[in-house]
């Protein structure tokens, strides 16, 4: 295992994360390290506050107007929840992909070329091309739509459409990807991609999934979370997690008991 | 089975409990094997010891069986924490017990070359040696039942005793060759025996250590499985 500093210090941190919706606490004093460049997984039954952890990290939260976050989180030292933060350029920074996936009604090309228009990442045509096409490529989706760029998004598979999704979450070079459930609308063989796809993604960005299947998450992180009741109940590296776990609640939940 | 709670799936834990119940079966079948071979040896009852070499294959058979059934349930339940560890320590424990099998059945083997010599006082040590290791096995097994760590540590400890025994019979047994060499033959089947015996020792602790894995998830390193005659083979004497 690659023990080295760089993937030992923590990308994001959160300290004492408190979520209110309303009265409701949806979390309560969550501490949480994410690595850089590892896969970290959410996981816990449905209501854990694992999906509302997670939108907390780029402020989705903030769309909510009942939802109440408090406590520190920060990107590379740097407090998220600053006032003088620019969500729009958090949110370049920490792209996210969801359950189901949401292309624009709009052409392969234009949907990957978007976000990078908006920031201006592109300086001229030739740049945007490269961009989009090495955005395809890395989501591993190149190969099959390089002869269409012009066909629209929605007439793709739903694999695709997802890969195309991450292609369209990394076009603007982001540093840590929060997937949501990113597979949970998939078929096993687009799942086995997805998954593939995101071991080879880690070594460029910081990845944070949520995720129902157990199996996921011992199969691409390095660590896993789990969370209960709004509690962050136990996080390790997910070996251990899944042969030894510490906590009986971690126990019953993974190995499908009635705890 | 133990305190935990039940899974979701009810099947999964009836599974579980027939694991379980397969290697007691398999405990019971390998401890009333080596009662049988011990039996056989002391009377001379080359009957009994041909009846303990044929249900060998029973055991083997119940091994195989653990086996195929543990494979089965790793795929099928893709089990995780404590479920994953007691599967793999069951197919573990399983093959400690095919092999105490194999000593018994080897104890066995020697009855008839023993018997055809004139009787040994030293039968009577090998007697108390196969107590002790027999009072192992019936403990461990009642251990991983109860998925008792405590009792499992006990076991280890009873292991020294056995080597005790051992280290003793090996210095009766060469005196008894060195008093007459007619006593060699006997002696060496005799001496077979007691090594037997020691082995069998060993694959009981081995199973100790799998219910501290199952319990605990913990695995101590490889115990060192001495032999305590190395040092004492003598030089020559003139």
């Amino acid at each position: 295992m690659d023990m080295s500093p760089s993937t030992i210090r923590p990308k994001l941190t959160a300290r004492g994360v408190n979520v209110f919706y309303g009265d409701a606490q949806a979390l309560n004093r969550v501490d949480l390290d994410i690595r850089a460049h590892e896969v970290t997984a959410l996981i816990g039954p449905s209501g854990c506050g694992k999906s509302t952890f997670l939108r907390c990290l780029n402020r989705m939260n903030d769309l909510i107007e009942i939802c109440r976050v408090d406590g520190d989180i920060r990107l590379d030292g740097e407090d998220v929840y600053d006032p003088a933060v620019d969500l729009v350029y958090l949110r370049a920074r920490i792209g996210m992909v969801f359950q189901k996936p949401n292309p624009f009604p709009k052409s392969i090309y234009d949907n990957v070329a978007y976000g990078p228009k908006i920031h201006g990442l592109a300086r001229s045509r030739a740049e945007m091309d490269d961009i989009v096409a090495s955005s395809l490529e890395r989501a591993g989706l190149w190969e099959e739509v390089k002869d269409r760029l012009d066909a629209p998004a929605t007439g793709l598979s739903g694999g695709q459409q997802q890969r195309l999704c991450i292609a369209r979450a990394i076009a603007v070079r982001p540093e840590v990807i929060l997937m949501d459930e990113p597979c949970s609308s998939l078929d096993p063989i687009a799942t086995a991609r997805i998954e593939a796809l995101m071991d080879e993604l880690k070594q460029n960005f910081t990845i944070v999934i949520v995720t129902h299947s157990m199996q996921q998450a011992a199969r691409v992180s390095q660590r896993t979370a789990f969370f209960h009741l709004g509690d962050l109940v136990e996080v390790g590296d997910t070996d251990t997690v899944f042969t030894q776990p510490v906590d009986p609640r971690t126990e019953s939940y993974i190995s499908g008991r009635i705890g | 089975m133990n305190d935990r709670a039940e899974h979701i799936y009810k099947t999964f834990d009836e599974e579980l409990r027939q694991l379980d119940n397969r290697l007691a079966e398999m405990g019971g079948l390998v401890e009333a094997q080596l009662a049988g071979a011990v039996e056989a040896l002391r009377r001379g009852n080359t009957e009994l010891a041909e009846q303990v070499v044929a249900r060998d294959k029973e055991i083997d058979a119940l091994d195989i069986e653990i086996d195929l059934f543990s494979v089965r349930l790793v795929a099928l339940r893709q089990p995780v924490a404590a479920d994953l560890r007691t599967i793999f320590a069951a197919i573990r424990i399983s093959s400690d017990l095919e092999r105490i099998g194999d000593m018994a059945k080897n104890i066995a083997r020697r009855t008839h070359a023993v018997s055809s010599f004139p009787p040994l006082a030293t039968t009577a040590s090998i007697a108390s040696m196969a107590r002790v290791v027999q009072t192992m096995i019936k403990q461990v097994l009642d251990a991983w039942t109860a998925r008792d760590t405590e009792a499992a540590a006990d076991v280890f400890a009873r292991d020294a005793e056995v080597d005790q025994h051992y280290a003793s019979l090996f210095r009766e047994l060469l005196t008894y060759m060195m008093e007459d060499p007619r006593n060699i033959g006997p002696c060496t089947h005799l001496l077979f025996v007691a090594k037997n015996l020691e082995r069998v020792g060993d694959h009981t602790t081995n199973i100790a250590e799998q219910i501290d894995y199952a319990v605990l998830g913990t695995r101590s390193t490889e115990r060192e499985t001495h032999d305590p005659t190395n040092t004492h083979i003598p030089a020559a004497e003139g």
